[in-house]
C-alpha cells in the first residue's frame, strides 16, 4: 500500500504542475490587468484604469455586439438544422460516407475552410458582412450539434417512438411530445457548444467579414489589439473574457448535472 | 414544452430580425467608410470632421498595403469610400480602374501642398490620389545600447555580434525587399531576376539574426530593450523617441526609399462628394498639422508646416528633413506585370527557415 | 412522395444542403483555383497549369510542411506524456472529485484561443516573467530567447490542446474495468508491469483519438505561429494565410490548402485503420 501511496503522490504532484502550467499565464494576465503601468516589466501599483478605458472603448462595444449577433444567429440555425440532421442520420441508418461528411467541418483546418468560403463568396460576387460570417459559422456548428445530439440519441430507446405511433400519434406530435424532451439536454448542450465556438472563432470570421467596424467581431478586435496595439487594455479584455467563459462553463456544468 | 417552443420561435424571429437589421443599417445615413492604418490619424479627427460637415465617417482598419489591396480587389472597392494607399499601390489601383479620378474643383485645399507634392511621378497632377504623409525608411536604434552607431543597411543585415537576436525587420513586401536591394546598390523598383535573387539570398541570411519580423510594434520593442536596432519608417521611430529620448533614426548611407501615403476615392463609392469633402478637410493647414503632430510623420502640406509647433522639429529631428534630402531617396513605383515574380521572391524569403 | 422519402428530405435536407452549398462547393472552388495562374494584381488568370503543385513540391515549401508536421508531432508527444499521468490520476480519483478535477483542466480550453496565445507573449519575452524569474534565481545571466521561435510555438500549441488530450485520455481510462488491473496485481505483476501490459494497451483508442486530434489541430494552426513565431517560423497555416491576404496568390494558396487536406485525410484513415486493428486483436475492455 505504501508503494501505491508514493506513486499517487507523484501523480498528484504532476497534476499540480499541470494546473500551474494551465493557470499560470492566466494569472499573469489577470495580475497585469490591474497593474498601473500595464507592462510586465514593472509593477507600479494597483489600478482599474484599464478597465475604465475599456468601458469607453466604442470599437470593442461594437465588436462584442456583432459577435453576439453572429453567435446567436448561427447557434439558432445550426441547432435546428443539426438536430434534424442527427435525427435523420440516426433513424435512417445511413452510410459511413455521410457520417464522415459530418465530421469534415470539425476536422478541417479552419484556415482552409476560411479560404474556401472567401473564394466561394467572391466567386458569387456576394457582399460580405455579418451575414456571411453567420452562414460560415453555421457550417461547423451544424456538425458539432449533430454529433452531440447523436450521442444523446444513441441512448434513446426507439421503441418508445414506435409505441407512440402505434397508439395513433402522428410523426410531428411524436417528435415534440416524446423525442424532443428526451434529447433536449443534448440539444441544449449542442447549442451551448455552438454558441461558444462561434463567440471564440477568429479566422473564418476574419476572412468572411465585410468592410469596417460594422462587420468586426470580438475575436477580430482582439487580434487587432494583440498584433498592432501595445495598449495594456488587452490584459483587461483578456481577464474579462476569461472570467465570462469560466462562468459560462461552470454554469453549463451545473445545468448538465441537474438535467442528468 | 410548448412554452419552450414559443420562446424558441421568438428567439429565432429576433435573430432573423437582428441579421436583417445589421444588413439594413449599412444603408442608413450619409456615411463614408474609410480604410486606414491603425494609429495613423488623431483619434478625434473623424469626430471633428463629422461635427463640421455632418457626414458620418466609419474607420475600417487596414493592416498593410497588401491587406488593403486584397480587400479592395476582392470587393471591387464596394464598401469603401476613401482608402489610404502607399504610392506604388495607387498606380496599381488606377490601372485596375478601382479608384476614381478626383474632381479638383471639390479639393481647393490641394493648393496647400508643396509644389513637388503636386506632381509626383506615380500620379502626376494628383489625378487619382492626394498625398497624406511622406517619409523614408531607415534604421531606428537605441543609441545608449549600441556600441557603434549604425550607418549602413549592412548594420541591419550583417549585424555585429552584440546586436544579433535584437534586430527586427519590416516584413511588408516592398520594404522588406527595399532593404536588401539598397544594401546591394540596386534600385528599390528593380525586377531584374538576378538582382532579386541576390537580395533574396542576403535577406534569407539575415533572418537568423532577427528577433522577429515586426511592422507595428517594433518601437515598443526598442523601448523595452527587447530589440536594439530595428528597420523602421521614420514616423514610427518617432513614437519610440517619445518614450525614450535615447532612440535615434538614421537614413543608411546607401540611400533609401521615398514613400508617399495617399488618400484615394474608390470608383465604387456611392458618396464621392462626401469622400472629397473628407480629403479636402484633411488638407486644411490646421488639420494636417494636427495629423503631423499626432503621427509624427512629415506631411507634404506647405501651409500645414508653417502653422506647425516648431518644437516638434527639434524633438524629432527627422521631421525637419528637408525636401531635397527626401527627394534624394528613390521613389517607390508600381512593378506592373513583374509583380508576380516579385511576390514569389518575397514569399520565398518569408518561408525560408 | 412517400412518407419515408419526405422524412429523409426534411431531416437530412437542410443539413446536407448546407454542407453541399457552404462546404463541398467552396472546397471544390479552391481545388479548381489551384490549377489556375495568379493574375498580375492578384486575381485569377483562367489558364490551366499544374505549376502551383510543382511549386509546392519545392524543397522550400516541403520544409514548411515538414516543420509543421515536426512541431505538431512534438506537441502531440508532449501532450501525451504530460496528459496521460494527469488523466490517469483524475480517472482513478474518488468519484466525487473526478468531475471538478476534469473541469478545472478543461476550463482554459473553453476560453478564447487568441488570448491564451497572447498570454505566452507576455510570459516568454526577453523582458518577461520567465526570464526575470530565471535571472532572479541566478540560473541565467542573459535572458533566453524563448519567444518568436519554434520553442514558443510548441509551448503555445501544447497550452492550447493539452486539455483536449487529457479529456480524450480520461474518457478511455475511465472506461477501464478496474478488476482487470486488480487481477493483474493479485497475480503478482508489479504496478509498472500492469500499467505497461494491461492499462496502456487497453487505453490505446483514447491515445489514438487524442493524438490524432491534437496533431491535426496543431498542424493546421494559424494563430499560435502567427503570434508566437515572430514571422520567422512559418507553419503551413501561416503560409496559406499569407498567400491569400498578402501575396494574393490564391491559386498557390489553394494548392497548399489541398495538400494539407490530403495529408490530414491520410492521417485520419491511418488512425481509423490502426484502431480497427488494435480492436480486432481482441484486446478491448
Amino acid at each position: 500500500m505504501r508503494r501505491i501511496t508514493g506513486e499517487r503522490r507523484l501523480l498528484a504532484a504532476h497534476l499540480g504542475l499541470v494546473y500551474l502550467f494551465l493557470y499560470g499565464p492566466i494569472a499573469v494576465l489577470v495580475a497585469l490587468s490591474f497593474n498601473k503601468s500595464g507592462l510586465p516589466t514593472a509593477w507600479t501599483g494597483f489600478s482599474v484604469e484599464w478597465y475604465g478605458k475599456l468601458l469607453g472603448n466604442e470599437a470593442i462595444h461594437a465588436a462584442v455586439a456583432n459577435t453576439l449577433i453572429v453567435a446567436v444567429a448561427s447557434t439558432l440555425i445550426s441547432t435546428a438544422i443539426g438536430t434534424l440532421l442527427a435525427l435523420g442520420l440516426e433513424r435512417l441508418r445511413s452510410s459511413a460516407l455521410l457520417d464522415a461528411l459530418v465530421y469534415v467541418p470539425m476536422i478541417i483546418p479552419d484556415i482552409v475552410l476560411a479560404i474556401a468560403l472567401l473564394s466561394f463568396f467572391t466567386a458569387l460576387k456576394l457582399t460580405l458582412g455579418l451575414h456571411s460570417i453567420i452562414v460560415s459559422h453555421a457550417v461547423f456548428n451544424i456538425a458539432f450539434v449533430c454529433v452531440v445530439v447523436r450521442t444523446r440519441l444513441k441512448h434513446f430507446d426507439t421503441s418508445i417512438i414506435e409505441a407512440s405511433i402505434d397508439l395513433g400519434a402522428n410523426e410531428i406530435r411524436t417528435f415534440f411530445r416524446i423525442t424532443l424532451p428526451v434529447i433536449f439536454p443534448g440539444v441544449l448542450s449542442g447549442a451551448l457548444l455552438a454558441f461558444t465556438l462561434s463567440v471564440d472563432e477568429f479566422i473564418i470570421a476574419y476572412f468572411t467579414a465585410g468592410a469596417g467596424p460594422a462587420s468586426t467581431t470580438f475575436p477580430m478586435q482582439i487580434y487587432s489589439m494583440i498584433r498592432f496595439g501595445v495598449t495594456p487594455e488587452i490584459n483587461a479584455v483578456a481577464t474579462i473574457v476569461l472570467g465570462v467563459s469560466f462562468f459560462l462553463v461552470l454554469l453549463s456544468q451545473r445545468l448538465n448535472r441537474e438535467a442528468a | 414544452m410548448f412554452r419552450t417552443i414559443r420562446t424558441l420561435t421568438a428567439m429565432v424571429a429576433a435573430a432573423v430580425a437582428g441579421v436583417a437589421l445589421s444588413a439594413a443599417s449599412a444603408l442608413a445615413a450619409e456615411k463614408i467608410v474609410i480604410s486606414q492604418w491603425d494609429a495613423y490619424w488623431p483619434p478625434e479627427l473623424l469626430a471633428n470632421f463629422t461635427k463640421e460637415t455632418g457626414i458620418e465617417a466609419e474607420w475600417a482598419v487596414q493592416i498593410d498595403n497588401e491587406d488593403m489591396m486584397g480587400k479592395v480587389t476582392t470587393s471591387g472597392g464596394k464598401g469603401y469610400d476613401v482608402v489610404f494607399a502607399s504610392s506604388p499601390f495607387v498606380e496599381a489601383l488606377a490601372k485596375l480602374g478601382l479608384i476614381a479620378e478626383l474632381d479638383h474643383g471639390k479639393l481647393p485645399n490641394l493648393a496647400n501642398l508643396y509644389k513637388e507634392a503636386q506632381d509626383l511621378p506615380y500620379d502626376p497632377g494628383n489625378k487619382h490620389s492626394v498625398p497624406y504623409t511622406w517619409g523614408t525608411t531607415g534604421l531606428c536604434y537605441r543609441s545608449d545600447l549600441v556600441k557603434q552607431e549604425p550607418t549602413s543597411w549592412d548594420d541591419l543585415l550583417k549585424p555585429a555580434d552584440d546586436l544579433k537576436g535584437k534586430i527586427t525587420m519590416l516584413s511588408t513586401h516592398r520594404w522588406l525587399m527595399a532593404a536588401g536591394l539598397k544594401a546591394l546598390g540596386y534600385s528599390v523598383n528593380s525586377t531584374d531576376p538576378a538582382e532579386l535573387a541576390a537580395a533574396k539570398d542576403l535577406l534569407i541570411a539575415a533572418k537568423k539574426n532577427l528577433l522577429a519580423y515586426d511592422d507595428t510594434t517594433f518601437y515598443s520593442k526598442l523601448v523595452s530593450a527587447e530589440a536594439v536596432l530595428v528597420h523602421a519608417w521614420d514616423g514610427w521611430c518617432n513614437f519610440g523617441i517619445t518614450e525614450n529620448a535615447a532612440i535615434k533614426f538614421i537614413i543608411p548611407k546607401e540611400g533609401s526609399d521615398l514613400f508617399v501615403d495617399t488618400m484615394v476615392v474608390t470608383a465604387a463609392s456611392e458618396h464621392k462628394d462626401a469622400a472629397h469633402a473628407f480629403i479636402n478637410y484633411v488638407l486644411r493647414p490646421d488639420v494636417h498639422a494636427s495629423i503631423m503632430a499626432f503621427t509624427l510623420y512629415k506631411v507634404p502640406n506647405e501651409k500645414a508646416m508653417e502653422v506647425l509647433d516648431k518644437s516638434l522639429l527639434t524633438t524629432y529631428p527627422n521631421l525637419a528633413i528637408t525636401s531635397d534630402v527626401l527627394f534624394q531617396q528613390e521613389q517607390l513605383r508600381d512593378l506592373g506585370d513583374r509583380q508576380k515574380e516579385f511576390t514569389r521572391v518575397v514569399t520565398e524569403i518569408l518561408a525560408a527557415q | 412522395m412517400s412518407a419515408e422519402v419526405l422524412r429523409r428530405v426534411v431531416l437530412l435536407g437542410p443539413g446536407l444542403g448546407w454542407f453541399a452549398l457552404f462546404l463541398v462547393i467552396p472546397c471544390g472552388i479552391v481545388f479548381v483555383y489551384s490549377f489556375f495562374e495568379r493574375g498580375t494584381y492578384g486575381g485569377i488568370d483562367y489558364i490551366f497549369t499544374v505549376e502551383n503543385y510543382a511549386r509546392a513540391a519545392d524543397p522550400l515549401y516541403l520544409a514548411i510542411f515538414l516543420t509543421s508536421a515536426k512541431l505538431a508531432a512534438i506537441t502531440t508527444l508532449a501532450a501525451l506524456l504530460i496528459g496521460y499521468p494527469a488523466a490517469y490520476l483524475i480517472a482513478t480519483a474518488p468519484k466525487r472529485w473526478q468531475m471538478p478535477l476534469l473541469i478545472l483542466v478543461m476550463l482554459p480550453f473553453w476560453s478564447n484561443y487568441l488570448i491564451r496565445s497572447y498570454a505566452w507573449i507576455v510570459v516568454l519575452n526577453r523582458e518577461g516573467l520567465v526570464n526575470h524569474g530565471l535571472q532572479a534565481l541566478g540560473l541565467i545571466d542573459e535572458p533566453l530567447p524563448l519567444l518568436y521561435n519554434q520553442f514558443a510555438i510548441v509551448v503555445g500549441l501544447l497550452y492550447g490542446y493539452l486539455p483536449f488530450m487529457v479529456l480524450a485520455l480520461y474518457s478511455s481510462i475511465s472506461r477501464l474495468n478496474p478488476e482487470i488491473a486488480e487481477a493483474s496485481a493479485d497475480l503478482g505483476a508489479s504496478s509498472l508491469r500492469t500499467f505497461l501490459r494491461i492499462t496502456l494497451p487497453l487505453t490505446l483508442p483514447g491515445i489514438g483519438a487524442g493524438s490524432v486530434f491534437v496533431f491535426v489541430l496543431s498542424i493546421g494552426n494559424f494563430i499560435t505561429p502567427d503570434l508566437l513565431g515572430g514571422g520567422r517560423s512559418l507553419m503551413v497555416g501561416n503560409l496559406i494565410f499569407d498567400q491569400f491576404l498578402s501575396a494574393r496568390d490564391w491559386p498557390f494558396g489553394s494548392s497548399l490548402a489541398f495538400i494539407l487536406i490530403a495529408v490530414m485525410l491520410l492521417l485520419l484513415v491511418a488512425q481509423a485503420w490502426a484502431v480497427k486493428r488494435a480492436q480486432g486483436a481482441g484486446i478491448h475492455a
